[in-house]
């Protein structure tokens, strides 16, 4: 069992289409992480994990837990299962409702349950009403805590078909996932005085810069750029700072810099097209990635992946809700159906993958079937037929034919 | 002042009841802001009538501060604004006791003054003491701090027609520096929100609100996740909004202001928020503008002391060489002028100086011309006289 998933891991190393897929990667490499880094050369035979389940992979079909969530998030999911269907994508899905109204965790704990089961989930945002005491916490943050889901990776990249204030714009966002502004500990120490801690610790900040730039190297990225604020955080993202460096040195082909939060935001909206791979925290993360989110188009175009050592949970990008777009059909379906490709690819279904992602791109950029969102006038539904009609047209049972 | 001792030891006693009585420490938290409230001192718009010069303290700073003060006293001179200058320089001596502060002389003449204009402060890296910025804040407790970003005509950006403010609470929050190693690699740093500073940022934004004409006021926050300090900050916020009902109010996450801002920023209007947050997004809104030479900033203070500032950098490699561009300087200072109640010459300056760049005839370098700060400084100058 060692040797054959020491074989698997050697054959992807070698293997060219391992491009985008790296959940598997991630499994391999997770575990050289500990307090002090390996500085051997080759950290791919690092000691294997036996004790990882196999895939849920039986007669040949995968199956994936969906959780439809709240908002727009339940409609856009049973587009995807449309498309599957009809495109005869070998997934089934175990679907798991959260109730967001509920005070109690059981339904958060169900999901989590079915997700260390299937290894692999495709979520819509859960919604978390500020409103509620401070016990009931965010459902979306326990889910990534739970399963430390510690790498959120998101690419944005300018559409050709998509009307934008800047062009060209290819940056890929790496944010921890896990702890930073969002370990909800917070505290009333007297009445009318609250701390809130920030937490940040050595091994995860070593785990997500070796994420980070191990994916820069595979990518064939030259440059990644740390984002912190160290001149007034010192310790904290001093220590952040610090521990990227200290993977920097490990890759001398990839060049590394760092840039303080408010001048990269600065400079995003001014010259977006300098950066190339950016990697930081995660509150900074989630004002970059919604920053650059709007630069190449909005909240509808950008897939995510939260990726851990053995679970890998997929969404759109900037984690709206959308209560206000929810049941009206003019929701933009191409966030959650590019998400379920980037699914595909960690299934390594690349087949699929590469087939509805085509479809999804070519109705964007040729088509120019375009959601209110991006400035047209299609619906949810069009959209939605208009990439089954492509996938008819270009499927492989045609090309048989 | 007998106005100053009377409100101080209202202060006092509201305290000592405050602390005498136990378990009701909120109620009277809330009491005693009213009561100050009410005997607050009024921004100083009373000084238009005020007949003569007025006196403000002005820090020109390091680098191409003097170059970008001299511009800035000229043009105030051609437009003939009251406007006195008493120049003082800021660096960080060690009082007694070892503690960093500012020169006395700086302290005593902003105390008197109230308003203050203050150029680009350098810090040297290892210098053993906090930033000067931070110093100033610290000494004169300033807790807001307000920055307009309005789009320029004549300098383009990929946004235009931008139109917003945003307030941004500058004392506690992410930065209040209080941060430990508990073991080996685990830091924690700790963000601090309090009752008082969140209603005193609060009450600020909707007065100006209400005295710049300005239609709404967003409060933005991450309460989903941190639930207890941007909750009682969102409290503070919705309490001062029930007290000025004609200024509409929301409450917004930051991830949604940083997505539509830069979709469409024709949206936002008033925006308050938290230290940290309010650090990100002032910057991102300056970069929608053209960035930190072209934006002005004000920071208000306890006691009616102001102090208007250019955020930009000390730039030590163009200073003394006459390239300097000292439009936020300037544009602080109208602001500054518009504190005050000098709204008629704050208006003739930035007309002018709007003027200028639009027709991009004299525009320094990094406006995308190559003329000198002494020429931009004649060509608004030139302008003035044409309008006054």
């Amino acid at each position: 069992m060692a040797a054959h998933t020491a074989a698997m891991s050697m054959s992807k190393i070698f293997n060219p289409f391992w491009g985008g897929r790296l959940g598997q990667t991630v499994k391999v490499f997770g575990t050289t992480l500990t307090s002090h880094r390996n500085k051997t050369g080759n950290v791919f035979l690092q000691q294997q994990r036996d004790d990882i389940p196999p895939p849920a992979k039986y007669g040949g079909r995968h199956t994936v837990t969906l959780i439809p969530g709240d908002g727009i998030g339940p409609e856009l999911l049973n587009h995807v299962r449309e498309v599957f269907r009809f495109s005869c994508v070998p997934v089934d899905f175990e679907v798991v409702h959260v109730n967001s109204a509920l005070e109690s965790e059981d339904d958060i704990n169900d999901a989590i349950t079915a997700i260390r089961r299937n290894r692999v989930a495709l979520k819509g945002n859960i919604e978390t009403k500020h409103t509620m005491p401070p016990s009931v916490k965010s459902r979306n943050n326990l889910l990534r805590t739970s399963l430390d889901l510690y790498a959120n990776v998101m690419h944005c990249q300018s559409l050709p078909g998509v009307q934008t204030r800047h062009k060209n714009i290819d940056i890929m966002i790496i944010r921890e996932n896990t702890e930073g502004e969002y370990s909800s500990l917070e505290h009333e120490s007297v009445p009318g005085v609250v701390e809130s801690l920030k937490i940040i610790t050595r091994t995860n900040s070593l785990r997500i810069a070796e994420y980070a730039f191990r994916l820069a190297r595979e990518k064939g990225r030259k440059r990644v750029t740390a984002v912190h604020k160290a001149n007034i955080m010192k310790l904290g993202d001093g220590l952040f700072l610090q521990c990227c460096r200290e993977v920097a040195s490990d890759y001398p082909d990839i060049s590394f810099d760092s840039m303080i939060v408010d001048n990269t935001t600065m400079q995003l909206v001014s010259n977006p097209q300098q950066f190339d791979v950016m990697l930081m925290p995660n509150l900074y993360g989630n004002v970059v990635s919604n920053v650059c989110a709007g630069l190449v188009g909005g909240p509808g175009l950008v897939p995510g992946a939260n990726y851990g050592r053995d679970y890998a949970v997929f969404e759109t990008a900037t984690r709206n809700t959308g209560k206000s777009i929810a049941q009206r059909n003019i929701a933009n379906p191409t966030a959650m159906l590019l998400a379920s490709c980037m699914m595909l690819d960690h299934l390594k279904l690349y087949g699929y993958a590469t087939m509805i992602r085509n479809a999804i791109l070519t109705t964007m950029n040729e088509t120019r079937l375009h959601t209110v969102d991006i400035g047209g006038q299609g619906t949810t539904s069009e959209v939605v037929q208009s990439i089954m009609r492509i996938i008819q047209s270009k499927g492989p049972l045609i090309s048989e034919l | 002042m007998a106005r100053m001792a009377w409100r101080s030891a209202i202060l006092n006693l509201l305290k000592q009841w405050g602390l005498s009585l136990n378990g009701k420490d909120k109620i009277k938290a809330q009491e005693v802001s009213q009561v100050v409230g009410a005997l607050k001192i009024k921004p100083p718009q009373p000084r238009t009538f005020m007949r003569g010069m007025q006196t403000v303290t002005l820090i020109p700073g390091d680098g191409i501060g003097p170059e970008i003060s001299t511009a800035v006293m000229k043009i105030f001179e051609v437009a003939k604004a009251p406007i006195q200058w008493e120049e003082r320089n800021v660096t960080a001596i060690q009082g007694p006791g070892g503690k960093w502060m500012i020169p006395p002389d700086a302290k005593e003449s902003m105390d008197r003054n109230k308003i203050g204009l203050k150029g680009p402060l350098k810090t040297p890296i290892a210098a053993g003491h906090p930033s000067m910025n931070l110093l100033l804040r610290k000494t004169f407790d300033l807790y807001a701090n307000v920055r307009p970003c309005v789009s320029i005509e004549g300098y383009q950006t990929p946004y235009s027609d931008v139109n917003l403010v945003t307030i941004r609470e500058n004392t506690e929050g992410e930065y209040s520096g209080i941060e430990h190693v508990i073991v080996d690699g685990v830091v924690q740093s700790i963000k601090l929100i309090t009752e008082q500073a969140s209603q005193r940022i609060a009450e600020y934004a909707f007065e100006y609100a209400k005295n710049n004409q300005r239609a709404s006021v967003t409060a933005v926050h991450k309460a989903n996740i941190m639930r207890m300090s941007d909750g009682l900050f969102l409290r503070k916020c919705r309490e001062a909004a029930e007290k000025h009902k004609d200024v509409k109010f929301n409450e917004m996450y930051l991830d949604t202001v940083c997505l539509n801002m830069v979709q469409d920023p024709t949206q936002f209007d008033v925006l308050l928020m938290p230290n940290l947050y309010g650090d990100i997004l002032s910057d991102l809104c300056a970069g929608l503008i053209g960035g930190l030479g072209v934006t002005p900033s004000g920071n208000i203070g306890a006691h009616g002391v102001a102090i208007f500032e250019s955020v930009h950098g000390t730039a030590p490699d163009i200073a003394g060489k006459d390239m300097a561009n000292p439009t936020a300087l300037l544009l602080s200072a109208v602001m500054m002028l518009r504190h005050m109640g000098l709204h008629g010459h704050g208006q003739t300056i930035e007309t002018a100086c709007f003027d200028v760049i639009r027709e991009k005839k004299v525009l320094t370098k990094d406006l995308g011309g190559n003329s000198k700060c002494s020429e931009f400084t004649e060509a608004i100058c030139e302008r003035v006289r044409h309008l006054v």
